[in-house]
């Protein structure tokens, strides 16, 4: 069985597992990381949203094989210690609003919210709604306008 | 907390109510429960305080038939079955089990609150968790019919405030004084001399040996401190940090992850898997099994199942509805429509008929997390792991499909990642008993997301005719006959309202029970003259089960389909006799309460204003529940808004908005829940008539993910809503849940209506487009992951 080693929120991991297991299943079924959510499998849904050196990435489209030692996987676990205080700014404008219904989507929401906000700022500028609209997480509770009023607070603080 | 709250003299003399010192001079029921024997204290109330005719403590039949006050104070045995109980721990914190399950709806942490009040106690200091199945609570373990605030309430302020009373009795011995000269505060004790006592340093003493009656005045809502104020979600921290625990997050040992190959059809069943030994060498495979519904199989990652699944090769049964489509559904619907009574009449200046005509296709009721179980079956025991609405009802069922008696299964409630119906059965459940117990080992099983909209429930394909006839300018008479393919309610809610039947309005008698539940939820206010709603089915009353679909209610059963046909006809009506929609509801609504959230959302949405060709207003109200709700829709039906291309998977179309919800629920227990509950209500109402849907070719439904089933998304959804919460003088708490459902719904069909000038028939209005997605494969049942990821990076 080969061995796969990639960097799992700041700490160098290998675990033995196929090449072509989806990094969604080695990080839920094999080690136990459980914030990103299976909600289709196929990159639709968007509720695995985690980092990938710091980009949005969808781990149930990515086999194993494919990650590189040096990869820097974020999940919604580690991503408070990508950012000053208790709590990333995204996560604590998730609290302050309140956002969360059954919170199956939100560790995925708030990690998607993260890169969204890093990207625009990339482009030189801030959120716009056709920004928001084009985020593709489904919340099948209907949070959304919650969410978009989330995301324009944790962008103000980040 | 610096608020105090002066303990309230006993009842006193008469057995029923009592006096307090409230300045009002109401007289205020007392109520009954239970101090129960344990090391700390311990109290009960009765979950069947809930229902009125028993509200009146202690002539309350189900208590005095079985157990009078004298047994009760010398008998250790429980005074009724039907107890919920509260403990208070030496850490000074009041734990609850909860009876009803927590899906997202908030409920956890409202009863959480309603404790906290009556206790006086922060509410970060009471533990709420889920009850695990209790069969003796027989038809009072379901969550369903936004039902659990109005049930639980009461039964969880009297054990609440019979905590307190008794925490106060016991300071009254430790500090020599009487109970009525002390204060409570934030836990504390005190009396005018500076002694205090935490609750925990008083739940020992105040602990019983053997069981008590007691009575208790609840405390008065002019003194509520918690009850009303915002609350965020208990959980809210564990849900955006990850720590939160659903079904599949569990650890259980040995519950390898397990899935199943599903049938090409609807409802089919497997004949044989033909290459078994080939899947058993698959890798991380460790064992494969025939169940009812499917081939099972359990391997070290759910991938690996996924791997098997697409390798099996399975002959099938097709299912019952193999030969049905949606054209053959709703012809069969047709032919079982009830005649309208009053003849078409158009007499012109006199008399004149006014109809509405709609079809309603299915829709999956799906959650976002899937169908998901753990279950771990023995010789002799199951235990099972799942959000269940129905516990007790999967307890049944697990037992008789493992030939074990339902005293050896247990049943752990798990918090469900949203249900909307779908939890309310417990198929995920009965699935991983069997596969556990084909395989013998535990296993974690879950629905691949493609299974979710081809196999799970659904709601039914319904039509729903209005006839209303205007005599002289007046509306005569307003009748609604809805046909639906039958709905099972097979998960209890039926045996709940059995359990009930000679309670229940004697005009309900010879209904079946989806009738009884039609008549109970459906309410037309208007004064429409001679106003009659009818549901019909398509199997003759005496039919459980439909077992060609797997059908089941969904977020808000039967109202969203209803009141859009319904208030599409108020808009014909307004529209005829040549007035403004909201002033022709004023005109008409009988009930107050209506009136008032449809001035709400009239004035707070700029109702009337001037907006541009192919974008319009709607608005509709419904009352349900025990409150009532308006919202006031604007939509964009331009065609730069309604052809936007967003890439593939993504259905776009007319697009609301804004949103303006009113609502009235009655008694308010946590503002910032309810707002919550509204806004996502009101985004199922956009996607029940704009875009969610499923379609039935031959025995099979097309939508297999979340790219095919268009649930509302970012791009669909308003830019602007509101909630505004309108103040009511009810003492009870409605249900939330559902209740801007059908109100959105319908608000949005007629919005769509006036912008497009059209008068559309068939919902969601996506559904008659061409579809906007190819079907993915049905053999093998489910698609492979991608493997381009990280090329989507961003």
């Amino acid at each position: 069985m080969p061995k796969q080693t990639f960097v799992l929120n700041g700490r160098t991991t290998t675990v033995n597992v196929a090449d072509d297991v989806r990094v969604l299943w080695v990080l839920r079924d094999i080690l136990g990381v459980t914030g990103p959510k299976y909600g289709c499998g196929i990159n639709v849904c968007k509720a695995c949203t985690s980092h990938i050196n710091g980009k949005a990435f969808n781990p149930c489209a990515v086999r194993v094989g494919d990650l590189k030692p040096k990869d820097r996987i974020t999940t919604i676990e580690g991503l408070a210690d990508t950012a000053p205080g208790d709590l990333h700014p995204m996560q604590q404008a998730w609290l302050d609003l309140d956002v969360s219904q059954c919170g199956y989507c939100q560790p995925g929401q708030i990690m998607a919210a993260v890169a969204l906000v890093k990207k625009v700022r990339r482009e030189g500028r801030e959120i716009q709604e056709s920004d928001l609209d084009g985020i593709r997480n489904i919340c099948r509770c209907g949070t959304y306008p919650r969410i978009r009023d989330a995301i324009r607070q944790g962008a103000a603080r980040m | 907390m610096t608020d105090t709250f002066r303990h309230e003299p006993e009842a006193r003399g008469d057995d029923t109510t009592t006096t307090d010192g409230d300045a009002s001079g109401l007289r205020r029921r007392t109520f009954m429960g239970w101090v129960l024997a344990g090391t700390t204290l311990t109290v009960a109330a009765d979950l069947g305080l809930a229902r009125p005719a028993a509200a009146v403590i202690p002539s309350g039949p189900q208590v005095a038939d079985v157990y009078d006050l004298e047994d009760a104070q010398t008998d250790s045995a429980l005074p009724t079955s039907q107890l919920i109980q509260i403990t208070i721990t030496e850490q000074g914190t009041a734990e609850f089990e909860l009876p009803r399950t927590e899906v997202g709806q908030g409920i956890l942490t409202s009863t959480a609150m309603i404790i906290a009040e009556e206790l006086d106690l922060p509410v970060s200091k009471v533990k709420v968790t889920m009850a695990k199945a209790r069969p003796e609570l027989l038809f009072n373990q379901l969550t369903g019919g936004s039902n659990t605030t109005f049930s639980t309430y009461t039964p969880i302020r009297v054990a609440a405030a019979i905590a307190r009373q008794q925490l106060l009795e016991a300071a009254a011995i430790l500090f020599g004084t009487n109970a009525d000269r002390l204060i409570t505060v934030g836990g504390v004790v005190r009396d005018t001399l500076g002694n205090e006592a935490t609750y925990g340093d008083l739940a020992v003493d105040a602990a019983k040996q053997v069981v008590e009656a007691v009575e208790v005045v609840l405390r008065p809502e002019s003194k509520f401190r918690t009850i009303g104020k915002p609350q965020s979600r208990l959980d809210a921290r564990d849900a955006v940090t990850g720590k939160k625990k659903f079904t599949g997050d569990l650890k259980v040992k040995d519950a390898l992850p397990t899935m199943v190959c599903r049938p090409p059809t609807h409802r089919g069943s497997p004949q044989a898997l033909q290459n078994q030994s080939q899947i058993e060498r698959m890798p991380g495979v460790t064992h494969v099994a025939q169940i009812p519904t499917g081939i099972a199989v359990r391997a070290k990652t759910f991938g690996q199942c996924i791997d098997a699944i697409r390798k099996m090769q399975v002959t099938w049964n097709p299912g019952s509805a193999a030969a049905e489509s949606d054209e053959t559904i709703l012809a069969e619907l047709r032919a079982a429509e009830i005649p309208l009574a009053v003849p078409e009449v158009d007499l012109p200046g006199v008399v004149k008929t006014v109809e509405t005509d709609c079809v309603f296709a299915f829709k999956s009721s799906a959650a976002l997390e899937p169908y998901t179980a753990i279950a771990d079956v023995r010789e002799d025991s199951a235990e099972i792991w799942a959000g269940l609405k129905a516990p007790i009802v999967a307890q049944q069922d697990v037992a008789r499909d493992c030939g074990l008696s339902p005293s050896a299964v247990t049943i752990n409630v798990i918090t469900g990642g949203g249900s909307f119906g779908h939890k309310l059965f417990g198929d995920h459940a009965r699935e991983a008993a069997q596969a556990s117990k084909a395989m013998g080992v535990p296993v974690k099983l879950m629905w691949h997301r493609a299974d979710e909209p081809r196999q799970g429930r659904l709601h039914p394909m319904a039509t729903s005719r209005v006839r209303a006839t205007v005599v002289g300018g007046e509306v005569a008479a307003f009748e609604q006959r809805h046909t639906s393919i039958l709905m099972d309610w097979s998960h209890g809610f039926g045996d709940q309202l059995t359990s009930v039947a000679d309670e229940l309005p004697p005009q309900l008698g010879g209904y079946t029970i989806s009738q009884s539940i039609f008549a109970l939820t459906q309410q037309l206010p208007y004064n429409f003259g001679v106003v009659d709603q009818l549901l019909n089915e398509t199997l003759t009353p005496g039919d459980a089960v439909d077992e060609r679909f797997a059908s089941g209610s969904m977020r808000n059963i039967y109202s969203p389909d209803v009141r859009t046909a319904a208030e599409l006809t108020v808009d014909k009506l307004a529209k005829l006799a040549k007035k403004d929609p909201v002033e022709f509801r004023l005109a008409h609504l009988k009930d107050p309460r209506v009136k008032a959230v449809l001035r709400k959302v009239a004035k707070e949405g700029n109702w009337g204003r001037r907006m541009p060709a192919g974008t319009a207003q709607g608005v509709a109200i419904h009352k349900e529940y025990k409150g009532c709700t308006a919202v006031l829709i604007e939509i964009d039906c331009r065609p730069a808004t309604v052809n936007r291309n967003l890439g593939p998977e993504t259905v776009t179309g007319p697009r609301v908005t804004k949103a303006v919800i009113a609502v009235d629920p009655g008694l308010v227990i946590n503002p910032r829940g309810l707002e919550a509950q509204m806004i996502g209500g009101c985004m199922d109402g956009i996607a029940l008539t704009l875009t969610s849907s499923n379609h039935l070719r031959d025995g099979r439904f097309l939508e297999a993910s979340w790219d095919n089933y268009f649930y509302t998304r970012q791009w669909n959804v308003p830019f602007e809503t509101e909630v505004h919460i309108v103040d009511s003088d009810s003492d009870t708490p409605g249900g939330a849940g559902e209740a801007a459902t059908g109100s959105t719904a319908a608000a949005v069909a007629c919005a769509y209506a006036r912008a497009t000038g059209t008068n559309p028939t068939y919902f969601p209005i996506q559904h008659e487009k061409p579809l906007a997605f190819k079907p993915k494969s049905f053999e093998p049942s489910v698609p492979q992951s991608p493997t381009n990821g990280l090329n989507r990076t961003y």
